[in-house]
């Protein structure tokens, strides 16, 4: 408003050649006000990441060094992804990886969709369900993994309730179980995400055009089918930024498996981020946590780059 | 002045500040000089307690104290806030630090010279050879050690002991024994906290029990591959799965000292920890000889496996120096080591200060300390990375860990798994 109240003169003065300061400075305005945020960005992210790639390919040990080593850590990194038996903290970092991010980006998306679902049939008290759902998103990972700890732990929490109640035989120590413990981490992530997810839905499904299912459902379709056949297949985008923000809090999922489990026994609960803050900062093996930095990202980089690409390209269409 | 030109006005102001505040923190780093800037993490209530004996020793000389404290037991985070800091230019006068940290960062030249003062104060003769090895570097004194830890204790419930009928075990047969007694009378025997380094204490004291001081040494401070891989580390891996039949099975991520509480309160008999443990026992108003009973760990009389706190040292400018010499003076001092190790749980880092004030278990771990250090027998605890290098320490405490939760399965293959990680370490 301000601007076409108070320059009614400006269309004139730009008629002129010569630009004047004032229509100069706000020419410049937006790229003065992004700058700051732009260079930060550029120095502290990308900076970053090219200073660790550096660093991997160095012998750093307690502090950075500029002695060149070749891809000396990659190698031990390979040599360890193969060393199954007993298994090598490597090892066990990327196989929790892959079990952690399929199950919890599964069960989030299954969960999610499903809560989503049940929530818009036009149901009472939907604001209220919708918060308690919500909420566990607002917990940081270090209260859900510290909440959830005291609720597994069995000499705390749900086994030791379940026996006074005179359930004695009931067993529930996963994690306390070095071969189960990873799944407890993916029980605390789904409780805290699904919400999220949920609410991601919903708001797709608010968008699907109510005529196109009274259509459905006058040529006869079953909810089911409508569900399956017309109201998922529109949800799509709500798919894509679901997995998303869930890949990249898998893959940074670092202070739940501190918080939950300590690492788990004999370092079972590790995943790739408490193996490069391992390695980093307490081993003084920096060379070996910048590779194994880089190769999550490179993880990272092979699994949402085509799925954007392939997802992005159909707009114009 | 129109809106839009408030607004850009404001806006050129604000990166004009954003673009000051980062050549601002060189100017804010400016220290005070009759002030000494402390890193450290000694945060819970016993451990503010004792530093506050040097912060007012050094106040009654005219001297403040600017704590820089970085929570977190370990100490971890002090490391990475620590390297942050110095990477940044803005030295600390000195810093808490563990053994081979202190060797790390004078390698990397950031540490002062206290030698002369040193040589006055004669720390060369008062200060074992062995704390020596961390607080000198290249013939230079570059950092003070402030106590010494031992980690080869055993802290028992009284009242347990007495109703199961216990004496002090002597050797690792009486110890099962003792346990088996214990299991006997339905008490948990063996409080354990199953983090990586509780269980390498264990295991620490079982290799010195199992092997003696000179193996212990060869194996754990020399590196020496023949002795990892010998005959008596594998007996000393049997020893330990031997413990383990003694724990609770809810023993995984227990924290120390919930472990210790299970000793306070008598639902378990005994505890194998560091004499840190003592802290916890003051804390609840216990009293060593008639609420809790401290004996070296079975077998290991007349030895001392050792960790140390330092303060390191920085090379501060000129005007700060007289406030570094300052703290490094009234910490090595003969009152401040008394005052202070007398609540901290620890012994004093030199072997002449009076055991007066100190209670049984501190009297005792004084006379050790000087009879370990003139017998040769007193060496850095690998498992509180005082042994080896810390990535030579993580590879040790991840083969304990792993074979004590059942992941490497028998002795045999501990030890290979044991000699390949630290080889690969080194």
């Amino acid at each position: 408003m301000a601007f076409a109240t108070t320059n009614a003169d400006l269309p004139a003065r730009r008629a002129s050649s010569t630009p004047t300061l004032r229509a100069r400075l706000q020419d410049a305005l937006p790229k003065i006000v992004l700058a700051p945020s732009f260079s930060i960005i550029l120095v502290f992210v990308y900076g970053f990441i090219l200073w660790t790639i550096y660093l991997s390919f160095t012998n750093s040990k307690a502090f950075p060094s500029n002695e060149l080593t070749g891809p000396l850590a990659y190698q031990r990194l390979w040599n360890w992804t193969f060393e199954s038996d007993p298994p090598s903290s490597w090892y066990t970092s990327i196989t929790n990886m892959a079990i952690f991010g399929v199950l919890y980006i599964g069960f989030c998306i299954l969960l999610g969709l499903f809560l989503a679902i049940l929530l818009d049939q036009k149901i009472r008290a939907e604001g209220f369900l919708r918060t308690i759902y919500l909420y566990p998103m607002a917990l940081s990972f270090i209260v859900t993994g510290v909440a959830w700890k005291w609720f597994l732990d069995p000499g705390l929490g749900l086994e030791q309730t379940l026996h006074h109640l005179g359930w004695t035989s009931f067993h529930f120590d996963w994690i306390k179980n070095a071969n189960r413990v990873i799944y407890t981490v993916v029980i605390a992530g789904v409780w805290q995400a699904s919400g999220f997810v949920m609410a991601m839905f919903l708001a797709g499904l608010r968008g699907v055009d109510g005529e196109m299912l009274k259509a459905a459902q006058i040529d006869g379709a079953s909810t089911f089918q409508v569900y399956w056949r017309i109201v998922i297949p529109i949800l799509r985008p709500v798919f894509l930024s679901a997995f998303i923000v869930l890949a990249h809090m898998a893959i940074k999922s670092y202070d739940l498996v501190v918080a939950l489990t300590s690492g788990g026994p004999g370092g079972s609960a590790w995943l790739p981020s408490n193996f490069m803050y391992e390695y980093t900062f307490k081993r003084s093996q920096m060379a070996i946590g910048s590779a194994s930095a880089v190769i999550m990202l490179m993880a990272i980089t092979a699994i949402i780059v085509p799925y954007l690409y392939s997802e992005l390209r159909e707009k114009p269409q | 002045m129109t809106l839009h030109m408030k607004l850009i006005a404001g806006v050129a102001l604000a990166a004009a500040s954003v673009g000051l505040a980062g050549f601002g923190t060189v100017g804010a780093a400016q220290a005070q000089t009759k002030e000494v800037q402390m890193l450290h993490w000694w945060t819970s209530g016993g451990e503010a307690a004792a530093l506050k004996v040097i912060k007012d020793a050094l106040a009654k000389q005219g001297y403040g104290w600017k704590d820089v404290p970085v929570a977190g037991g370990g100490g971890n985070a002090a490391m990475t806030a620590l390297k942050a800091m110095v990477a940044a230019g803005n030295y600390p006068t000195a810093s808490q630090m563990l053994g081979y940290n202190v060797l790390d960062y004078a390698q990397a030249g950031k540490l002062a010279d206290l030698t002369e003062l040193a040589k006055s104060e004669g720390w060369d003769k008062a200060i074992p050879a062995p704390l020596q090895k961390f607080s000198v570097y290249d013939g230079k004194w570059v950092a003070v050690p402030v106590n010494v830890h031992s980690v080869n204790w055993v802290w028992l419930n009284k009242a347990v002991m007495d109703k199961i009928g216990g004496t002090e075990p002597k050797t690792f047969d009486d110890f099962l024994a003792l346990l088996d007694k214990a299991k006997k009378a339905g008490v948990t025997p063996l409080a354990l906290g199953g983090q990586d380094w509780q269980e390498a204490i264990l295991f620490d004291d079982v290799v010195l029990s199992t092997g003696g001081p000179e193996f212990y040494k060869k194996a754990f401070n020399d590196l020496d591959e023949a002795s990892l891989k010998s005959d008596t580390m594998k007996k000393s891996f049997d020893n330990l799965a031997k413990l383990k039949a003694y724990v609770d099975p809810n023993f995984s991520g227990r924290d120390w000292n919930l472990a210790t509480a299970m000793v306070i309160k008598g639902d378990a008999l005994v505890q194998v920890m560091g004499d840190w443990a003592k802290g916890e026992f003051h804390n609840a108003n216990k009293a060593p000889g008639t609420d809790f009973l401290c004996y070296r760990f079975p077998g290991t009389d007349g030895s001392v496996a050792y960790n140390s706190d330092m303060f390191a040292m920085f090379d501060v400018g000129a005007d700060r120096k007289d406030a570094q010499t300052a703290l490094a003076k009234t910490t090595e001092s003969k009152d401040v080591q008394a005052g202070f190790n007398i609540i901290k749980g620890s012994v004093p880092a030199r072997t002449d200060v009076s055991d007066e004030g100190f209670d049984a278990c501190g009297k005792k771990g004084i006379a050790d300390l000087k009879k370990a250090s003139a017998d040769g027998n007193f060496f850095g605890s690998l498992a509180q990375g005082y042994g080896a290098p810390p990535a030579v320490t993580n590879a040790y405490l991840d083969v304990v860990d792993k074979f004590f939760n059942g992941q490497i399965k028998t002795s045999d293959e501990a030890v290979t798994q044991l000699a390949r990680a630290i080889d690969d370490a080194k």
